[in-house]
């Protein structure tokens, strides 16, 4: 660019000449040197303004138009996945302690109709009953020829019938791929394992969302995408639960008892390794919920963890253990079990009457003496009674890992009297259900230490705080082997695998208060072997008669004692515990004399 | 000079522009093939999955107590009892293998019949 000189010196020179003001020259070009410098600043200002404008309203028109797109477009799995993204999105599977499969999916159609891309409505309906004959087809031409749109016409339908609806050929009758829960085992462990329902659903896809069991307290676990591929592996042992639930089924009806249930516990980890409640159900095909009548009567409760019952004597060990921790007797000490015993005005009494005259305390036990554990009772008190049930977990309902065993919560006296005390150690008064009983007696197995059920296989034993030591349990597993070995549990003897237990009939109570004269719950508590406990066994029968003598004879002792026998045989080498002759204790020797 | 850049900058510019179309369609048909990979094994897996919900369903307890009923008289199965574990005791040592023979001895019958006797 030439630019103007600010004092041209022709126009001076000329200005000079009239006598005018050269300054105002060099002035005036100044202002017009100013004015076109601001008239490109101006240009040039503007010029980026509108670059500028263009370029943001560009960006913006691109998000705007983006985000239009996405709104309006179908969502898609974005194309790449990161390696290692799993792939199958279906619920995780169930299985056992040695990977056997306890719950899978299956992949099903369901059925469903666009009436309005139907041929012939009447054709079609006429078909789908010929495929299923419990359809309504009058309903189905009414819905067909109808105002609506859509319906479904079954949730789940088998590759055959899928075929069979094919072949009616109607292009309004549309499947919808469906993920199943499959129990392949029928019902074995259907109380553990629940069942599972549909939760929303769709043409493409419905969530299986479980309804009971550990298929609902583990269902976020489930559901999680991440866990497709790691299946939840439970404690139970599929070999042993299918033989408890044979043995305990024939004992059931030997018995002629209404119900039956059964709990084998580790005694080191607290995995329950064989889990059966009677009568049981097909989760395949799981029934609805009672509506009338005594929901306990249903087969879908658990009577292991939601069956709160008084257990009646098997609790008396927990008595004997507690006053030799107490160190208030020893297993030798003598306790006069003589009447009458009066506590609170109440008059307590022994089976059928009898009188034992003075017991040791391994006699009472093994005698099975309401009188002289009530004693024992009374001398520990009720605070450290209280304390020592709690620490034993029979103050709250079972941690197992499924949705019902939170509402298996013990039932404990509103006060806590001399008599409460007195009942609860021979087991009346306070109701528990039979997990609790299992827990209490794996703490006595264990040397002393409180374990969790738990449903979940475990890495090493999981022993809880010390509650009692290790010789309090250590005379009560004596006393529980001499209950077998010679006491009212005789026929629990299994040769080579010492059981050690205690027997237990309570009488039901009627639901307006009072007992039933011939109604009991018969229990028989188990360790085995007795004198290195590895498993602890509960069989408990609901309403048992055994009726090969005289009169029908109601006692555990003839009834739930040789069903826990029977199962005890059956399972126990399946558990790969092997038979054994019982080690002799060593003669203590203090002076040997030699010749 | 300042041409000749020019000319380079266009070139590569171009260039790069050739090389990230091509590297796209690349991208989209590696994407295509994973997905149809994807797809294989997705398949794959609900077979497997039904495979074993079979075998699981084939090896129930209920219908293996039933077979081994059924063919209760050939292969005689009962079920596990306590006296069926044995002591390593009981089992015999595999017989000790014969000795090598070092100095074999040649027997033959071809002079049998020129035997006098």
């Amino acid at each position: 660019m030439i630019r103007t000189p600010l004092r041209p010196l022709a126009r001076i020179l000329e200005a000079r000449q009239k006598g005018e003001n050269p300054d105002a020259i060099e002035r005036e070009n100044k202002r017009i040197r100013h004015e076109q410098m601001r008239d490109s600043a101006r240009l040039r200002a503007e010029g980026r303004l509108f670059v500028l404008g263009a370029f943001f309203f560009c960006a913006f028109a691109v998000v705007g138009a983006r985000m239009g797109l996405l709104a309006t477009t179908e969502p898609v799995e974005p194309r790449a996945h990161a390696p290692g993204a799993v792939i199958s999105a279906s619920r995780a599977d169930i299985v056992d302690r040695n990977g056997n499969i306890l719950a899978t999916n299956f992949d099903t159609h369901a059925l469903y109709a666009q009436p309005k891309h139907m041929v012939d409505p009447v054709a079609a309906a006429e078909g789908l009953v010929k495929v299923f004959p419990d359809l309504d087809e009058e309903r189905l031409i009414k819905d067909f020829t109808g105002t609506r749109k859509f319906l479904w016409i079954k949730k789940k339908i088998s590759p055959e019938q899928k075929q069979a609806v094919h072949d009616i050929g109607d292009p309004g009758l549309l499947f919808a791929p469906r993920d199943m829960r499959l129990y392949p085992n029928g019902s074995l462990a259907a109380h553990v394992l629940g069942g599972a329902s549909y939760g929303k659903e769709g043409v493409h896809a419905a969530e299986v969302i479980g309804v009971a069991g550990v298929e609902k307290y583990f269902d976020d676990y489930l559901r999680d995408p991440a866990n497709g591929n790691t299946p939840l592996q439970l404690s139970l042992d599929l070999t042993v639960q299918a033989a408890a639930e044979r043995v305990l089924w024939g004992g059931m009806k030997l018995m002629n008892a209404k119900g039956a249930t059964s709990v084998l516990m580790d005694v080191k980890t607290g995995e329950v390794v064989s889990v059966v409640s009677l009568p049981t159900f097909d989760p395949n095909n799981r029934p609805r919920p009672a509506t009338e009548g005594d929901a306990s009567d249903s087969p879908l409760f658990n009577r292991s963890v939601q069956g709160v019952y008084e257990l009646g004597s098997v609790f008396k060990i927990f008595a004997a253990a507690q006053a030799i921790e107490l160190g208030l007797v020893n297993a030798d000490t003598m306790i006069d079990t003589k009447g009458p015993m009066k506590v609170g005005g109440f008059k307590i009494g022994e089976f059928r009457g009898k009188n034992y005259g003075t017991l040791s305390v391994a006699d009472i036990i093994v005698k099975s003496s309401n009188r002289g554990t009530g004693r024992m009772a009374l001398q520990i008190g009720i605070k450290r009674q209280q304390e020592f049930l709690k620490s034993l977990g029979f103050f709250e309902a079972t941690p197992f890992e499924i949705v019902e065993a939170a509402g298996g919560k013990p039932l404990l006296p509103k006060r806590w009297t001399d008599l409460s005390s007195v009942t609860i150690s021979y087991g009346h008064g306070l109701s528990t259900s039979p997990m609790h009983l299992a827990a209490g007696y794996a703490a006595i197995a264990n040397g002393g230490y409180r374990v969790s059920p738990t449903l979940l296989k475990q890495e090493g034993p999981k022993l809880g705080p010390r509650v009692m030591s290790e010789r309090a349990a250590r005379d009560a597993r004596t006393m529980l082997r001499k209950v077998v070995s010679k006491g009212t549990a005789s026929f629990g003897e299994v040769p080579g695998y010492h059981v050690g237990g205690k027997t237990g009939t309570a009488d039901k109570p009627k639901p307006r208060g009072g007992y039933y004269k011939d109604k009991t719950l018969a229990t028989f508590a188990s360790i085995f072997p007795a004198h290195d406990p590895k498993y602890v066994l509960i069989v408990t029968l609901d309403e048992p008669v055994e009726t090969s003598g005289d009169k029908p004879r109601r006692t555990a002792g003839w009834t739930a004692v040789p069903v826990a026998a029977e199962m005890i045989r059956r399972i126990a080498p399946l558990l790969g515990v092997r038979p054994t002759v019982e080690p002799v204790k060593e003669p203590v020797i203090t002076l040997t004399s030699s010749n | 000079m300042r041409a000749i850049l020019y000319i380079l900058t266009s070139l590569a510019v171009i260039g790069l522009a050739f090389w990230a179309y091509r590297e796209n369609y690349a991208t989209q048909q590696a994407l295509g093939e994973a997905d149809k990979l994807h797809q294989n094994i997705r398949a794959a897996h609900s077979r497997l999955a039904v495979l074993k919900a079979e075998w699981a369903y084939q090896n129930r307890p209920e219908r293996l107590r039933d077979l081994a009923e059924i063919n209760f008289e050939r292969l005689g199965l009962l079920p596990l009892h306590p006296d069926q574990f044995g002591m390593v005791d009981q089992v015999a040592y595999p017989p000790a293998p014969l000795l090598p023979i070092t100095d074999p001895i040649d027997v033959s019958s071809a002079a049998a019949k020129e035997d006098p006797l």
